[in-house]
């Protein structure tokens, strides 16, 4: 999509300097500016999260495998999965794309030779490590059971637990999502190559700019809601007393004024890297660009709106419910054109089943599955059937975990070869792919019923007639653990031992392509000029068994 | 790129660009600091819909001296601000070292003065609690928003001096280039701790005094 022009010069089969030799210490990589390194050393951190979370996902589907209460206490219960919602959604899916693949591909994408501000970025690394700090403080002190959701009078008079730490672990890791979200903003306004124009980005870099704009403008309403309880909990200001003439509901609109569209924040992300990776294995443009990019910068607008439906059993006025459900189902309009854009850029495609591919195809089946049982809880009279039951964990699961996580681990591997060098073992990450989808749907498809069924969620012992479904979900986790763990097993194996990737061996279109693998310190030898729409995977007309051209489409390429 | 000017960092290419960054990049992080405030402020509006008769008699018990003297200062300390800003961007050395001086002492005058007015709150029993000495009902609410906005702001404006001292100190050691786009991005966020105030004094000391 572009011309590039490499050293001539340069010898062949030399391997020519990269970020990762850049300096061997541990003190260059503390002390890196380098938005590739800062990407690595988020995703050490992100890993060490991962553990964390998922050790107390395994306490709580251990507990839910027998009825009654045997494992945990239920105090113990509401410790494990507020640990588990706490660490799983601000410690790891909330940074993870954007602060990982984001930082180190969106400079690359764009041409740029860094981020707008590399010391700001490092210093969001240090942030993210001392909010890390606190967090774990908070789990080693014994932890804290409000749930994620902090609600007050529970939060700010009746938990015994660190609500203050853990509260301000999440305040300060606030400030490092502003600082990542300020960062990306600028670096796409201000470092694009030349003849990089809007309509010309990759759909993952319009992915991390919307992320950013919501990033950026909700992230601090839940830092002031969360500095709020704090200041009620402990300083004993009465805020949200209502002793006092305090409203607890006023809690819940901040928090939720964040954590509505946090749950964007994790999918939009998303949205770029499976574009990225179906248009590469379809070997094909993507199909409607630009209506891709608008139903983002739709999302990260009316994503905005939709926080009351998290409320309709709080006692909200019905008037405001009744708007709220509209909105709610405003905001699937965006998602539908994604996933039919998705599904029509295989028409006419010459599909390969590469497992970044395979993890593309179970997103958009599992992210379906989830944006449809939104719509469900976006109705006034269906929510109150299912509030607070699984059918809501299963649903939220389902993007988040289904969809925002098959598509982590499907860019991992798109760009593990541009990362570090290396290919990963192509079958034993086609077999995990297609683990992780079935441990997914065998994990989380049992809530639905379930939940339909009336069992409420928070609960660690229930009536015998859910057994079955708790067992098949316990069960099902067994196989997602696994499908978890054997990635991190073969990438880390293939760090040593796997082959020598060269500057492109998916043939992808795509700036950060075009430079080598791994790429050097400052990203390209000389600045890229674009002249192209991205996604070109060929030309019009020549087309693998295309009896006739294809039909005009708009790429965004105007003149 | 030989005559590489000293403020200049990587990745920027020019210093006009990097000046523009620089300037982008804060103007977005204020955005999202009007939504920190937006926040806690939105609560306060709905709680003094609530209850208007606790709000505005506790509004009355504030200092409006106290209050009326730091709004006067703050305002000040924007205006030597915006010259010290402007100064630097000129070129004039001592005209922005000194007005950087003056912007921070004027902001630690705002400092000690809420300090002083915070002993006569705590004397006064103004805080929150069992000594809390207003009959009202709401007024321990409408007191549980000032002592919450009044410190946040407080952090801000703490934050804010230390930028601006060491700012005033790297600028008279000669170790920030005048050119620094530092300056303004300094100035941008002083100004937003500024505007807070003139949100919060209206909210919390005026109500109530008309009658």
């Amino acid at each position: 999509m572009s011309e590039v022009a490499f050293d001539p010069t340069a010898p062949h089969g030399v391997h020519p300097p990269s970020y990762l030799t850049a300096g061997h210490t541990l003190r260059s990589w503390l002390t890196t500016t380098d938005h590739k390194r800062i990407a690595i050393l988020y995703m050490l951190a992100l890993t060490l999260f991962f553990f964390i979370g998922g050790i107390a996902a395994a306490l709580i589907r251990l507990e839910l495998f027998t009825p009654a209460g045997d494992l945990l206490t239920a105090e113990g219960y509401n410790r494990a999965f507020t640990l588990h919602g706490v660490i799983m959604v601000w410690f790891f899916l909330v940074p993870s794309i954007p602060v990982t693949l984001g930082n180190f591909l969106v400079p690359l994408m764009i041409g740029a030779e860094d981020m707008a501000f590399p010391r700001l970025n490092l210093l969001s690394w240090y942030i993210f490590m001392a909010a890390g700090l606190l967090a774990a403080f908070t789990i080693l002190a014994g932890g804290v059971e409000t749930g994620w959701t902090f609600y007050t009078p529970l939060a700010t008079a009746f938990a015994n637990g660190n609500v203050l730490a853990a509260a301000g672990a999440v305040f300060v890791a606030g400030f490092s999502s502003i600082a990542t979200g300020v960062n990306l903003i600028a670096t796409i306004h201000t470092q694009r190559a030349p003849g990089m124009t809007w309509f010309r980005l990759p759909l993952f870099v319009w992915g991390m700019y919307t992320v950013s704009i919501v990033i950026v403008l909700a992230t601090p309403v839940l830092a002031m809601a969360l500095l709020l309880i704090m200041a009620e909990r402990g300083l004993g200001l009465p805020i949200f007393d209502p002793a006092h003439g305090g409203d607890p509901l006023l809690f819940q609109h901040l928090f939720w004024f964040y954590s509505h569209p946090a749950v964007y924040i994790m999918i939009l992300p998303s949205f770029g890297v499976i574009s990225e990776l179906v248009t590469c294995f379809a070997r094909r443009r993507i199909f409607g660009y630009e209506f891709m990019v608008y139903a983002m910068a739709w999302i990260s607008i009316v994503g905005f709106l939709v926080w009351g439906h998290h409320m309709f059993v709080s006692g909200m006025s019905s008037y405001a419910s009744l708007v709220f459900s509209f909105l709610s189902f405003v905001v699937a309009v965006p998602s539908a054109i994604k996933v039919f854009n998705w599904t029509f850029t295989f028409y006419r495609g010459e599909i390969g089943f590469a497992a970044p591919m395979l993890y593309a195809i179970g997103f958009i089946g599992l992210f379906t599955v989830g944006g449809l049982t939104g719509l469900f809880l976006a109705s006034v009279p269906v929510d109150v059937h299912v509030t607070d039951t699984y059918f809501v964990v299963a649903h939220f699961h389902y993007i988040m975990v289904g969809g925002a996580v098959s598509a982590f681990y499907g860019g991992l591997h798109f760009w593990w070869p541009k990362i570090t060098g290396r290919l990963y073992p192509e079958a034993w990450a086609r077999f995990a792919a297609v683990l992780m989808f079935f441990g997914f749907a065998f994990t989380f498809t049992p809530m639905f019923l379930m939940g339909f069924l009336g069992m409420p969620r928070r609960y660690y012992s229930y009536p015998a007639e859910f057994q079955i479904w708790h067992v098949l979900a316990s069960a099902g986790a067994l196989l997602l653990a696994f499908a978890y763990l054997l990635p991190m097993a073969y990438l880390a194996w293939s760090l040593r031992w796997g082959r020598r990737a060269g500057d492109n061996p998916w043939q992808a279109t795509g700036l950060e392509w075009s430079t080598t693998s791994p790429p050097p310190p400052h990203n390209f030898a000389t600045m890229p000029r674009v002249a192209e729409g991205p996604y070109l995977y060929h030309p019009a007309e020549t087309g693998p068994q295309h009896g006739q051209p294809e039909p005009e489409q708009k790429q965004g390429d105007h003149p | 790129m030989s005559q590489a000017h000293p403020a200049l960092r990587e990745p920027w290419r020019s210093l006009h660009r990097q000046r523009q960054g620089a300037s982008f990049g804060i103007w977005v992080f204020l955005a999202s600091e009007v939504m920190f405030f937006a926040g806690a402020l939105m609560v306060f509006g709905m709680l003094r819909l609530q209850h208007p008769a606790g709000f505005l008699a506790a509004a009355r018990a504030t200092d409006i001296w106290f209050g009326s003297v730091n709004t006067a200062v703050l305002l000040t300390s924007s205006l030597t601000m915006a010259v010290a800003s402007q100064a630097a961007e000129a070129g004039l050395r001592r005209l922005a070292l000194r007005c950087l001086g003056i912007t921070a002492l004027l902001g630690l005058a705002f400092l000690v003065v809420k300090g002083f007015e915070y002993r006569a709150d705590i004397l006064g029993g103004l805080v929150p609690g069992p000594t809390f000495r207003l009959e009202e009902p709401a007024a321990q609410l409408f007191f549980g928003f000032y002592w919450a906005l009044t410190g946040v702001h407080a952090v801000h404006l703490t934050i804010g001096i230390v930028a601006v001292a060491g700012l005033a100190w790297r600028g008279w050691r000669g170790t920030l280039p005048l050119a620094s786009p530092a300056f303004e991005v300094t100035a941008l966020y002083w100004h937003l701790v500024d505007l807070v105030w003139v949100f919060l004094y209206p909210l919390l000391y005026l109500p109530g005094r008309s009658g």
